[in-house]
């Protein structure tokens, strides 16, 4: 388990200071707006993938602390991964959120969603950014075949 | 004289969760004893159906659904209870009428006049008419802080509109409409008005006669009753040729291999199938029970608990209340700098219910300027020791305190 006071140190970052906030009108982005109907976070991710590299990911949007931190930590965690990697992270980041065993190796700060699950109606929060990232990823993925 | 601790006795959530401050009403109410116990006697003691059987139990339930529509008239002072039709809740209320009025009687030409600060239930079946008939929907514009202004009213009626939809109060900002003004106004203009009571009828004193509205939807489980049944009110001459959403049996007189349908007079045109047997007797027990306690009482004591939380909440330097002058026991506010799904989720941590999101109202929040709000709404059974234990622990609400609950 990561140290509460870096968990919340981490967070309170994000949150306050969410990396690679604002789109692009790049067109070579693809974008996906994640709108939950079950909370309130309204989202907008984008991704660009450029030779089986995610060269870059931003995002945009409203969303509470878990949302906007999760997001905002996976487009720093994600850039300059290979599609293979970055997928691979995100299985280990659901593995976590699940419960399940999972490898914290790679996770780097988002780790600091380690004990999400203990507030089960928020696990929504944690993934609605990156499950917009995974869904682009895998897009572009097909569109490259 | 009302007595909350009596009350309080009344409904078992309370002594089933005793730590629990219960501040979501205008999402859905407790129920007291008594309308638990006309549920379960319908369970228990005459699970039959109604209008059809030839014995005993069959005919004595059908007449207490019968007086359950009567006690719905008295509580809304209709002036016959062929003008109560029984629904599954608001919602499908306020469905009925734009389907079996707004569908059948509006045209291209038509517009429909609402207001920025409606719940999806009133708009979006409205949306619907719209595009079915080519109607237009116009909106009335608000003050700047969502109140309804009557002068800005006035200046948005013309002889175009056909209907007037409206709430009579709305589910975030709590502010009562002048519904008799309103219908007056719209009536001279040749307009149906149609009424959104979910959040009035159970906390106002409602009388149809009085503000002649022509339409009104509310549901039963946001007055202690049961959820899955609600009331629409309609003026007898308007139901009569308005057309029914669902057809089948119990709701024709007769009806011929050739296609030809005989349908029954309202109120049973429009309840087609076995209703909510068990609903409409909670809901009856509901409606008497509040009857017992008199709703100008129930107003009252709403007034006093949210003049309360207002003037609590307006001292906090960490709160932004949206509705400072609100009547109707709904108080809207955010904490400065915390998005309003983590304060909840704070204070959940604390036992305490509230509501956090954009409550169904989408447009409003353009008005107000924020995009999701916590509401903070009470009833009958809260008290003043629930709102200082609840403004006690909002004073403390910052963000940190917020992430904190995921650590």
């Amino acid at each position: 388990m990561m140290d509460e006071n870096l968990k919340r140190t981490i967070l309170l970052d994000h949150y306050s200071h969410p990396r690679n906030k604002g789109l692009s009108d790049d067109p070579t982005y693809r974008t996906l707006h994640m709108a939950s109907d079950s909370c309130i976070d309204d989202i907008k991710v984008q991704v660009k993938v450029k030779d089986g590299i995610v060269e870059d990911l931003r995002f945009d949007g409203v969303g509470c602390t878990i949302s906007f931190a999760s997001t905002s930590i996976f487009t720093e965690l994600l850039k300059g991964k290979s599609v293979k990697e970055a997928l691979a992270l995100i299985e280990e980041y659901y593995a976590m959120l699940d419960e399940k065993t999972y490898n914290p190796e790679d996770l780097e700060e988002a780790n600091a969603f380690d004990t999400l699950y203990k507030q089960a109606n928020r696990i929504k929060c944690g993934t609605i950014g990156v499950k917009g990232i995974e869904e682009l990823i895998r897009e572009s993925v097909k569109n490259e075949k | 004289m009302f007595d909350v601790k009596a009350i309080r006795r009344d409904f078992p959530m309370f002594q089933n969760n005793p730590e629990l401050i219960y501040f979501d009403s205008a999402a859905t109410s407790f129920k007291p004893q008594k309308v638990i116990d006309a549920v379960m006697d319908y369970y228990c003691n005459k699970t039959v159906n109604i209008h059809r059987g030839d014995y005993d139990l069959s005919f004595n339930v059908s007449n207490t659904y019968e007086e359950a529509r009567e006690v719905a008239r008295k509580f809304i002072n209709a002036q016959s209870s062929d003008e109560i039709v029984f629904t599954n809740g608001a919602s499908s209320a306020l469905n009925l009428v734009a389907y079996g009025y707004g569908q059948k009687y509006l045209t291209a030409d038509d517009v429909i006049l609402s207001s920025e600060a409606e719940h999806a239930s009133n708009i979006l079946p409205w949306f619907r008419v719209a595009e079915v008939t080519g109607a237009k929907i116009e909106y009335i514009p608000l003050r700047p802080d969502g109140s309804f202004d009557i002068e800005l009213f006035k200046k948005a009626m013309h002889s175009g509109v056909k209907v007037v939809t409206l709430a009579q109060v709305s589910n975030v900002l709590g502010y009562i409409l002048p519904m008799k003004e309103i219908a007056k106004i719209a009536h001279s203009y040749g307009a149906v008005v149609v009424c959104d009571g979910a959040q009035s009828v159970p906390h106002i004193k409602t009388d149809v006669q009085d503000t002649d509205i022509d339409f009104l939807a509310f549901s039963g489980h946001k007055m202690c009753g049961p959820s899955g049944v609600g009331v629409l009110y309609g003026k007898y001459a308007l139901l009569d040729k308005m057309d029914a959403f669902m057809l089948g049996g119990g709701s024709n007189a007769r009806f011929d291999i050739c296609g030809n349908i005989l349908l029954k007079k309202p109120p049973f045109k429009f309840e087609a199938g076995t209703p909510c047997i068990e609903g409409v007797l909670g809901l009856k027990a509901a409606m008497e029970y509040l009857m017992d306690i008199g709703m100008e009482n129930v107003e009252a004591n709403d007034k006093m608990l949210v003049h309360y939380l207002s003037s609590k909440l307006l001292e906090l330097p960490n709160i932004e209340l949206y509705n400072p002058h609100s009547d109707c026991a709904i108080c809207t506010f955010n904490v400065k700098g915390v998005f309003a799904q983590d304060a909840a989720t704070y204070l959940n941590t604390k036992h305490i219910a509230v509501r956090s999101g954009n409550h169904c109202a989408k447009i409003l929040l353009n008005v107000i300027g924020a995009s999701e709000t916590i509401r903070a709404s009470m009833y009958l059974y809260n008290t003043k020791e629930e709102i200082d234990r609840f403004v006690k622990e909002v004073a403390q609400i910052d963000l940190d305190k917020c992430v904190g609950v995921f650590l």
